[in-house]
């Protein structure tokens, strides 16, 4: 009963379930060829630091896809602002505090600027923003220029990519582990546990499916261990980073504003179907705005999180994380049909991506490869997407 | 009378759950003009398809005969080899390339490897001259008006030999000068031998130029009838249209309309800019508190045109003209007509009516969602509610309100359409064709809701191709014609004759 009850589940939420089943091979795959190197809390711990400013902005670009668009300006919008930001801290000597909201505030106007070629004139996002990666590098050629790299003192502001949370005050028990990732790792499972079986109840109390209750039982199980595993391994090392703290920022609040509000609706809407939307009373140009504008933020967010990880601003920042981004949003789901692709998604296939270069770099694997293994990898998990997603029909 | 050049016997095609052709035999002599008439769905267009070898050999049943020879067509391409052509209502031809490379596209003159193109333009000039077309072949189509668009597909036609000329509606989208043109032609083209079926809605040029005409009804082939033994009128024709028994019963209503006036629309006009014409001419209609008000009309009158112009206009047209809901407004956006008191309820449910691949719930509660939203965030368990009242009060049948939409049938689709809209609860509700496409039953159920919506002081526009639905609902009737309101009356008053002969009136 309980097999068949875990067959069931599986087959009908393959979809879903293949991202996490993929991320976990990989890891174990690159754990078993690195001879455990990879699965170290140091690994681990980089291994988050670099997918913070990939993750940032396949968050943003899911809702770009999802509103059947794509903005290719993000990479260099991204190594641009970094500069800025280096520039504010460096030479005009702002303050943290005043140069991140004026960072994030240009990259806002940045995306509204493409949502407006893209709404207004209707010129497709595809050459809009392939404009704004041509200007963008030209911007980001020309301010770092006159010094070449930029490098910035700030402590704040490194920290940023490469600070972790502090810890409690210094106990006796468990050395050089981190407290407080522990405590907060707890919390996360409690709260999970919590959240799992009131929305359980509630959905029992409209007579709505749910899982059968050794599945539901065996998910809490395994998604605690993992969430037990993960600070585990974080808490090794240093504990939480300030990037991860910000990733999974963003990444909860867009996880709310998707699911949760009538704006994320909206945005599922427009992308399920413009023009029933249109009919509807949903304004599609304001929420392309929206979404551009969001996208615009989140390359201001991810240029400041790899200037900071770099503590410098070099002339070739933000190359390519345009195509990686993009990339992370296909391996997580999205579907370039338009309505359809999740955040948490966008997450894993962000982890993907970022697992393989990882693991291939520890085991030296030539680069040349690496792109190829890429590639074949962001083709499998869109075909094993598509095929799945027929079969759902 | 020649020998038939075509002979299509005992046809029948089945779509699921519908049977589109019943039975249909059609014979058309060689060198004559052929005209073949029925109210939309009657089956012309599905007759067409299976003859041009949209719908391949052995997805129907029955035999053609092409030139005395049984014919087993897969696809266009075999119809054309014998010297079929069809020509659409939507031209096919390809805006941004010249005259003479639309002409020969797909039979290009070829010279070795490469297109010899001084050839290809010396024969496009001569079949251009065919059809009296005095442009130069190296003009781009879109720089052309729809009647010389229609007149180069035409030609495009002539330059392949064709031996049976098929014309779908070819006057609809033109002006009476190029319609006469067209009609010219297409008698040149009789006199040099070329065989034509004409489909068309306006009657006076079936009568005016057709040899035979065959009457087709609810798929099947009512009579075919000899114009030269003037058999053939307007009254004739539609009485044979429209003769179906009025078989649907039509639920009562114990309501009478209100005297208040709540909807009217003066002087409104309206221009496409990207069809380049007027769409819209001088419509005055209102509507009062209660009252069904049916928008009779032909495919292709502006029926539909006319409801998204007053329903805050998404398309973009020009417009003059007041809407006067609840004092004088004009709508930018359908948020505004929303706002307003005004729902619109496509008749393209799976094109612009619904986001099919979400639940039905996401349906539902769409056009309103921010009514059950605090600060923007949903109350998903207000939302569940309102979707599970409206799956009862509609009797939407679903496994469960997270069903997708895309999985339901046609006639529980349109429930998940019209609850959306009454979900805004408007004063005036505009159907567009709301029982196109579904089977009786839900017809049924779709005619008691909007009777009780009446009842409860709402007044509906109902738009609709169906003369007996329209009849049997409306308190009043508008016919519309060519963009115009063609005449008014009490439903009471009207019959399905009345309505047809404004109806075919351009």
């Amino acid at each position: 009963m309980f097999f068949k009850d875990l067959q069931k589940v599986l087959k009908q939420n393959i979809r879903e379930y293949g991202m996490y089943i993929a991320l976990f091979a990989i890891m174990a795959i690159f754990t078993v060829t690195t001879k455990g190197i990879f699965i170290s809390s140091r690994n681990i711990s980089n291994l988050v630091n670099q997918t913070g400013y990939i993750a940032v902005l396949a968050v943003g670009m899911t809702l770009v896809i999802v509103i059947r668009h794509i903005d290719l300006s993000v990479g260099f919008l991204a190594g641009f602002l970094g500069a800025v930001a280096a520039i504010a801290l460096a030479f005009w000597k702002w303050p943290v505090y005043v140069t991140i909201p004026f960072v994030l505030g240009l990259g806002i106007l940045a995306g509204l600027l493409t949502a407006f070629l893209v709404a207004q004139f209707n010129i497709p996002a595809f050459v809009a923003s392939l404009a704004g990666w041509l200007i963008y590098r030209g911007a980001l050629l020309l301010v770092t220029a006159a010094t070449g790299t930029i490098i910035i003192s700030d402590a704040a502001f490194n920290a940023i990519g490469n600070g972790y949370i502090p810890d409690l005050l210094a106990m006796d028990f468990l050395p050089k582990v981190h407290k407080l990732t522990l405590l907060l790792g707890l919390v996360a499972i409690v709260w999970f546990i919590f959240s799992q079986i009131s929305s359980r109840r509630k959905k029992l109390a409209y007579n709505f499916e749910v899982l059968p209750t050794e599945i539901f039982i065996l998910e809490i199980v395994f998604v605690s261990i993992l969430i037990g595993l993960i600070t585990w391994v974080l808490a090794g090392y240093n504990g939480l980073s300030w990037t991860l703290v910000i990733v999974l920022l963003v990444v909860g609040i867009y996880h709310f504003v998707t699911t949760q509000t009538v704006l994320g609706r909206h945005i599922y809407a427009v992308g399920g179907n413009p023009e029933a939307a249109e009919l509807s009373g949903i304004n599609v140009k304001k929420i392309t705005y929206v979404v551009f504008g969001s996208m615009g933020m989140l390359s201001a967010l991810s240029g400041i999180l790899f200037a900071s990880r770099l503590q410098s601003a070099t002339t070739t920042a933000g190359t390519l994380f345009e195509l990686d981004a993009i990339a992370a949003a296909y391996i997580g789901g999205v579907s370039a049909a338009g309505g359809v692709g999740k955040i948490m998604g966008s997450l894993i296939g962000a982890l993907v991506y970022m697992s393989l270069t990882s693991g291939m770099n520890l085991m030296n694997v030539d680069i040349a490869y690496q792109y190829v293994v890429r590639g074949a990898v962001l083709v499998a998990a869109v075909v094993f997407d598509v095929a799945t997603r027929s079969r759902g029909q | 009378m020649s020998a038939p050049i075509l002979e299509m016997r005992n046809i029948v095609k089945e779509f699921p759950g519908v049977r589109a052709l019943s039975n249909v035999s059609f014979q058309v002599a060689e060198g004559e003009i052929h005209g073949l008439v029925g109210e939309n769905g009657a089956g012309k267009s599905t007759l067409m398809k299976v003859l041009s070898g949209v719908y391949p050999d052995g997805t129907y049943s029955g035999e053609i005969l092409f030139g005395g020879e049984v014919q087993h067509f897969h696809g266009i391409r075999d119809s054309e080899k014998v010297g079929i052509a069809i020509i659409y209502q939507e031209l096919e031809l390809i805006p941004e390339l010249t005259v003479y490379e639309n002409i020969f596209l797909g039979h290009e003159i070829r010279n070795g490897m490469v297109v010899d193109w001084n050839e290809t333009i010396r024969r496009a000039t001569e079949v251009l001259k065919k059809v009296k077309l005095s442009i130069n072949p190296d003009t781009k189509i879109r720089d052309l008006g729809v009647g010389k668009q229609q007149l180069v597909e035409i030609a495009k036609a002539l330059s392949r030999n064709v031996r049976l000329l098929i014309l779908d509606e070819p006057t609809a989208a033109l002006n009476e000068d190029d319609s006469k043109n067209l009609l010219n032609l297409l008698r040149d083209l009789r006199a040099h031998g070329v065989t034509c079926i004409l489909i068309s809605h306006k009657l006076r040029e079936v009568i005016e130029i057709a040899d035979t005409v065959t009457v087709l009804r609810d798929g099947q082939t009512i009579c075919t009838l000899d114009a030269h033994k003037g058999e053939v009128s307007e009254p004739v024709l539609i009485k044979h249209m429209v003769g179906r028994e009025i078989t649907n019963i039509y639920p009562s209503r114990h309501s009478k309309p209100a005297d208040e006036v709540v909807f009217e629309v003066r002087d409104w006009s309206a221009y496409a800019p990207r069809l380049g014409r007027t769409i819209l001419q001088d419509i005055n209609f209102h509507v009062k508190k209660g009252e069904i008000v049916g928008l009779a009309g032909l495919m292709g009158s502006g029926r539909t045109e006319l409801a998204l112009s007053l329903f805050g206009n998404p398309e973009g047209y020009r417009i003059t003209g007041d809407i006067f809901i609840k004092g004088q407004r004009s709508f930018r956006h359908p948020q505004q007509a929303i706002a307003a008191g005004l729902a619109y309820v496509t008749e393209d449910r799976k094109g612009k009516g619904l986001i099919l691949i979400q639940d039905v719930r996401q349906n539902l509660t769409l056009a309103n969602l921010r009514t059950l939203a605090h600060r923007g965030v949903i109350d998903a368990n207000a939302e569940i509610q309102v979707a599970n009242e409206y799956r009862t009060s509609l009797n939407i049948k679903t496994p469960s309100i997270e069903q997708r939409v895309g999985n339901l049938s046609g006639g529980n689709q349109q429930k998940v359409c019209l609850g959306k809209w009454l979900f805004v609860k408007p004063d005036v509700l505009i159907l567009d064709e709301p029982t196109r496409g579904i089977d009786v039953g839900a017809k049924y159920e779709i005619y008691t809701i909007m009777n009780q919506l009446v009842q409860q002081g709402m007044s509906i526009i109902m738009i609709s191709s169906e003369l007996p639905e329209i009849l049997g609902m409306s308190d009043r009737i508008y016919v519309v014609s060519g963009g115009r309101i063609a005449g008014e009356m009490p439903a009471a008053e009207a019959t399905q004759e009345k309505v047809m002969q404004l109806a075919t009136n351009y």
